[in-house]
């Protein structure tokens, strides 16, 4: 375990490099990144074209996928010099996610699905937590359909709910409004940012919409962080 | 959330594969349990059926099963018969101090199938059964008297099955009806019907011993004996049963098939040595029937218990494999799941967990269905069990052994499961998430 070295920014990004093997055994090079720094509280918007590498570096700052070098630290963890074991509990307990497809588990119901959210930490499951921010959310009189029951608007709901769930320092959403028709979209975008300004929370949401994008503070656009994508 | 309510959610998600599975396992599982049960039972029956008396004299010929096999549970024909003389011994003179008490026994006969058994009435009042079980009568029945030669006691299932009651009256067969046999004329008044005891001696007509021998006087005075020779006892026509059975009631020769003995243990150097003295005297031998069932129990059926069970886990470890197939069919759609869970924050070791649980909580759900299939079963033919083998079965007879089931089951399932578990714990979580499957 390596212990936190400062108090700020909460995301430091550092000389972070990832490659993928292609079929023919080359490499392929997918990020490059020398620094990316996000602040605790702040609200952060990645844009760039589809293939550009914007969920690999949201599954390497998770910690889902491990970059080739470099450092990811969060809240002054350097969390690629965790154990695996470490790191999913360094997730559960500090980074909430946000799917495209919102990956709600078809099994349990919305206000089980977020409770989901809070099952893997250190903590015990909150229901009366999950059950107010489904009624945050506007999802009171649905908490116990499954989501087969309810519509997509009202899935990424309760996705964001339990991306909530846990309290993260860190909410990473990809593309969070992508697969949410339009007169859901702006509701589910307004929760997220409301949600995360509410709690705290940092938010580092990926998408291509430049309407998304432009209601953010900061947008940082990929390619200008991105060496690889810089060099092409 | 518990882990074992993400497996359960995960179970119902998928009911109806979860059922099938389950179902397959409750199959393997009753047949477990029906085989452990019906055995201990069985086991249980016949040793306590013996338990009234501890010694059965009966004739040399044949072995000491055949005695306990026709004396105990009417099975057979006895193979020959003893003297009088030998009962007199036994229970008023040179054995009498080691005996507690002794029973004439004459078989022979039949009435509706059922063995016909001459004895004297305190075979009801010195015995008890399945351990210290007094008989008792069913309300307006009593037991025979020793000085109505013709009166006769008939065990629960005879009254059942031939619709007798008390103050009817039947009439003995000699040999089966339908090989030539034949009634004699002389009838037996019914004075009481024994209360259901679970033991041999339900199936059986008990008749007063005098009245017995008189049957076969009779039939001697009126020149029967020799055809009696061609067919005798209705469980066997062979002609050694016919041949001792008129011996048994010669006018001038009263002999006995048998005679149960409950031996008096205040001297039990004597008592045990009791047998061996018996067994010198000619014409007989001396049985133990708890000693003759144990080693037909173990000997035989014991065997046979073994086999069943080895049928019946070989039927619960397929239904494990198709647990196993099961759950790793399904393990390509939940690929997604899991590296959902893993997003979250769940370990490998932990989504490894919720699938081993999966399938422990499919297996003992399973094994608890087919624990009660089992019991439902034996007694939904506790019944005919009863009418056919006179053994009392209940749905309510739980076996100890039968706790190895839970242990049994949570390990099949936990090797069953460790498979798909594998697959759970090596699952790519950034391919599945980008894949969407």
């Amino acid at each position: 375990m390596v212990f936190p070295q400062d108090e700020s920014p909460l995301l430091v990004l550092r000389d972070v490099r990832k490659s993928f093997q292609e079929p023919d055994g080359g490499e392929l090079p997918i990020l490059d990144i020398p620094e990316f720094t996000v602040e605790a509280g702040e609200q952060v918007v990645i844009v760039g074209e589809s293939g550009c590498g914007k969920t690999t570096l949201l599954h390497i700052i998770a910690g889902i996928s491990r970059p080739d070098e470099g450092q990811v630290r969060i809240n002054g963890w350097d969390i690629t010099l965790l154990s695996e074991a470490e790191c999913d509990r360094f997730r559960a307990e500090n980074i909430g996610y946000v799917f495209q497809t919102f990956n709600l588990l078809p099994a349990f119901t919305a206000l089980e699905n977020v409770l989901l959210g809070m099952t893997f930490g250190r903590g015990k499951p909150d229901v009366a937590r999950a059950k107010h921010l489904l009624e945050r959310v506007g999802l009171a009189h649905r908490m116990h359909h499954k989501p087969r029951q309810l519509s997509v608007g009202e899935q990424q709901r309760v996705s964001v709910a339990r991306a909530l769930a846990n309290r993260p320092k860190l909410i990473l959403a990809d593309e969070p409004t992508a697969n949410v028709d339009s007169g859901n979209q702006q509701a589910v975008l307004d929760l997220l940012r409301e949600g995360c300004r509410e709690e705290n929370v940092a938010l580092i949401l990926v998408t291509h919409s430049p309407e998304v994008a432009r209601q953010f503070p900061r947008i940082v656009r990929l390619p200008d962080i991105n060496l690889v994508l810089t060099r092409k | 959330m518990p882990l074992w309510k993400i497996a359960w959610r995960s179970i119902q998600h998928r009911a109806v594969a979860s059922a099938l599975t389950a179902f397959s396992m409750a199959l393997g599982v009753a047949l477990v349990v029906a085989v452990l049960v019906i055995y201990h039972v069985l086991d249980r029956s016949f040793r306590r059926s013996s338990q009234g008396y501890d010694m059965i004299v009966g004739p040399a010929k044949g072995s000491p099963l055949e005695i306990v096999l026709s004396t105990v549970y009417y099975l057979q024909a006895p193979r020959g018969t003893i003297p009088y003389e030998i009962y007199e011994e036994l229970s008023h003179g040179r054995f009498a101090t080691e005996v507690a008490a002794a029973i004439p026994v004459c078989i022979g006969g039949s009435y509706a199938g059922f063995p016909v058994v001459g004895t004297v009435p305190e075979l009801f009042e010195e015995f008890r059964y399945l351990g210290d079980r007094p008989y008792e009568f069913e309300p307006g029945g009593r037991n025979f008297s020793p000085d109505a030669p013709f009166e006769a006691v008939i065990g629960a299932t005879v009254a059942r099955r031939a619709g007798l009651r008390v103050g009817d009256t039947f009439r003995v067969t000699h040999g089966l009806a339908e090989q030539g046999g034949h009634e004699h004329p002389d009838e037996f008044t019914i004075v009481g019907v024994l209360k259901p005891t679970g033991t041999p001696n339900d199936r059986a007509l008990f008749v007063n011993i005098e009245g017995f021998w008189k049957l076969h006087q009779h039939d001697a005075r009126h020149g029967k004996a020799s055809e009696e020779e061609e067919s005798v006892n209705p469980m066997d026509g062979d002609g050694d049963e016919a041949t001792s059975e008129t011996e048994a009631h010669d006018e001038n020769h009263r002999e006995l098939t048998a005679v149960l003995v409950k031996r008096d243990w205040t001297n039990s150097a004597k008592a045990l040595a009791l047998p061996m003295q018996v067994s010198k005297e000619p014409g007989v031998q001396s049985v133990i029937p708890t000693e003759e069932v144990a080693k037909l129990f173990e000997g035989l059926l014991g065997n046979i218990q073994t086999i069943l069970l080895i049928f019946a886990v070989l039927i619960v470890v397929v239904a494990g494999i198709g647990l196993m197939v099961s759950i790793y069919n399904s393990m390509n759609e939940r690929k997604l799941e899991i590296a959902i869970m893993r997003a979250l924050g769940a370990k490998r070791s932990t989504v490894m967990a919720v699938i081993l649980l999966e399938s422990i909580l499919l297996s003992l759900g399973g094994g608890a269905i087919g624990v009660l299939l089992g019991h439902g079963l034996i007694g939904a033919f506790s019944g005919v069990i009863l009418e056919e083998t006179g053994v009392r079965v209940s749905a309510l007879s739980f076996q100890t052994v039968e706790l190895i089931l839970v242990p049994g089951l949570i390990i099949l399932a936990s090797v069953v499961g460790y498979l798909p578990a594998l697959v759970a714990y090596r699952t790519d979580v950034a391919k599945a998430i980008a894949s969407g499957v």
